[in-house]
């Protein structure tokens, strides 16, 4: 079956095309019927806040909420970390993501554009080079809940990076950047799931 | 687990803050309360200006970068990216913005142009820039300035999407004729579009810009909205049309939907239902063309 890539709002077409670079078989997410089809889902870079609320309206927030729950892999960037976390830290008045991953995450952490920024990083899991990584006003994991593994960090220590179970996080955009290696990590999660 | 160095504002952080606002909507606002309702409705960024089109239309005079008061609140008031507009060639207001720490600077032809030769030399900014653009050429040559994304100009402060249609269909036919071209053709097709041939070769091989592409200029209903994203824009910018209509919370919200379901017409039909009055709007055809804001920028 497909991975799903959430196509409300961001850069899912992007997701889409780092996914089948990697061999899988990937396809948009907008209904419940395009949700059902899939083994995994893919939350997208984008703004977390317009995500909610077309999630909400389109009837696919508590659907997606239930299959976290109930272990569906799902893999977070940027925005799609927001999405995962259990605790949003500078959302805005009712922010509320699916949730699931035991972490406190700060939305805008870094600042404003300008304070965006293009940086490498060792990551866990994943051998040879260190990821090129884009973080675009970028959120960070605060604080980690137990059973959390942390798989990245900054050279100052924030965390951004993290897995439980069958969810990964990250603040960054692999999709950007030509970097297929953290998707790949993700369709090894989603095969073992 | 230790990284290297970091890189700011690069070309790939300042494009990549619009592919994250891809199938979104990007609101003008004048004040902190007007950016508030944007938010809440959804819109993915919110256009900071001192008058909106319809207005800077109806009242004349000269039109100027926003009060830095008014952006200061203006990004208090949100979590969302702010963007701000400065004058064509007016390269102090974007310093001014700059300083500011707005998220995107749109160096716009619905403010009155600092300087009718050049634009702003945006490569010496930290901070992105969009720029409208008419034809593949002009949007060519914002991007060798340094334009970080691109909106194609529509007619601002109309409500009358016809030029939007018209600049989106003429960019999007002339990517397709590039593509079209044999290599050595490409040369003769890059001194007629008046950009850079490495460029033009660019767009020629990948058949699309190589920056994110909205749609701005006289969307007013969810459905013109939802007609521009078929057409194959990746998102829409509001002006006049949210806050110049009867119920802008609601208005604001149907547009939200619309430009991330566009292609399914029940659900245009039904965000499409109980607005309240659109923008009375004015007709393209009967706007001199001296008053043509698009005709600004060259």
């Amino acid at each position: 079956m497909p991975i799903g890539v959430l196509a409300l709002q961001g850069d899912f077409r992007e997701h889409i095309a780092t996914l089948e670079a990697c061999g899988a078989d990937a396809i948009a997410v907008r209904t419940i019927g395009e949700l059902e089809r899939c083994d995994a889902l893919v939350i997208p870079g984008g703004e977390s806040t317009v995500m909610q609320k077309l999630a909400v309206n389109y009837g696919l927030f508590d659907p997606i909420k239930k299959l976290i729950a109930n272990g569906f892999p799902v893999f977070g960037t940027c925005a799609g970390l927001i999405m995962l976390a259990d605790e949003i830290i500078d959302g805005i008045e009712g922010q509320a993501g699916f949730g699931g991953l035991p972490v406190a995450v700060r939305r805008n952490a870094f600042g404003n554009q300008l304070d965006s920024f293009e940086t490498d990083l060792e990551f866990t899991g994943i051998e040879g080079e260190p990821i090129h990584a884009a973080f675009i006003r970028a959120p960070i994991v605060e604080r980690i809940g137990d059973g959390v593994e942390v798989l990245s960090k900054l050279s100052d220590g924030r965390i951004v990076a993290v897995r439980s179970g069958n969810l990964l996080g990250i603040s960054f955009h692999p999709e950007v950047t030509g970097e297929n290696r953290v998707h790949e990590y993700f369709l090894k999660m989603v095969q073992a799931a | 687990m230790s990284n290297s160095q970091t890189s700011k504002s690069t070309p790939l952080v300042k494009r990549g803050l619009a592919e994250m606002m891809k199938g979104g909507v990007i609101m003008d606002v004048v004040t902190p309360d007007q950016a508030k309702i944007a938010e809440d409705a959804g819109a993915v960024a919110v256009m900071a200006l001192e008058r909106v089109p319809a207005d800077i239309r109806a009242q004349g005079g000269v039109s100027r970068m926003s009060d830095p008061d008014m952006i200061d609140g203006i990004i208090k008031a949100v979590s969302i990216p702010v963007m701000a507009k400065a004058r064509i060639g007016h390269f102090v207001e974007a310093q001014i913005l700059q300083a500011l720490k707005v998220d995107y600077i749109d160096e716009s032809e619905v403010l009155s142009p600092a300087d009718y030769v050049n634009h702003i030399d945006k490569w010496k900014f930290d901070v992105p820039f969009v720029c409208g653009a008419t034809n593949l050429g002009e949007a060519l040559r914002r991007i060798t300035e340094g334009a970080a994304m691109i909106r194609s100009k529509g007619e601002a402060g109309t409500g009358d999407v016809s030029e939007a249609m018209k600049h989106i269909r003429t960019i999007s036919g002339e990517i397709r004729a590039l593509a079209a071209k044999s290599e050595d053709e490409l040369y003769v097709a890059a001194k007629e579009l008046q950009a850079p041939y490495e460029l033009v070769r660019e767009v020629a091989s990948t058949g699309k810009l190589p920056v994110v592409m909205f749609v701005a200029g006289g969307v007013a209903t969810p459905a013109d909205a939802a007609l521009m994203m078929q057409m194959g824009a990746d998102g829409v910018f509001v002006g006049s049309g949210i806050f110049k209509s009867g119920n802008p919370a609601e208005r604001a919200k149907a547009i939200v939907k619309a430009t991330t379901f566009y292609n399914d017409p029940d659900v245009l039909a039904q965000v499409s239902r109980g607005l309240g009055e659109a923008m009375v709007g004015i007709n393209v055809t009967d706007i001199p063309a001296p008053h043509r804001l698009a005709e600004r920028g060259w």
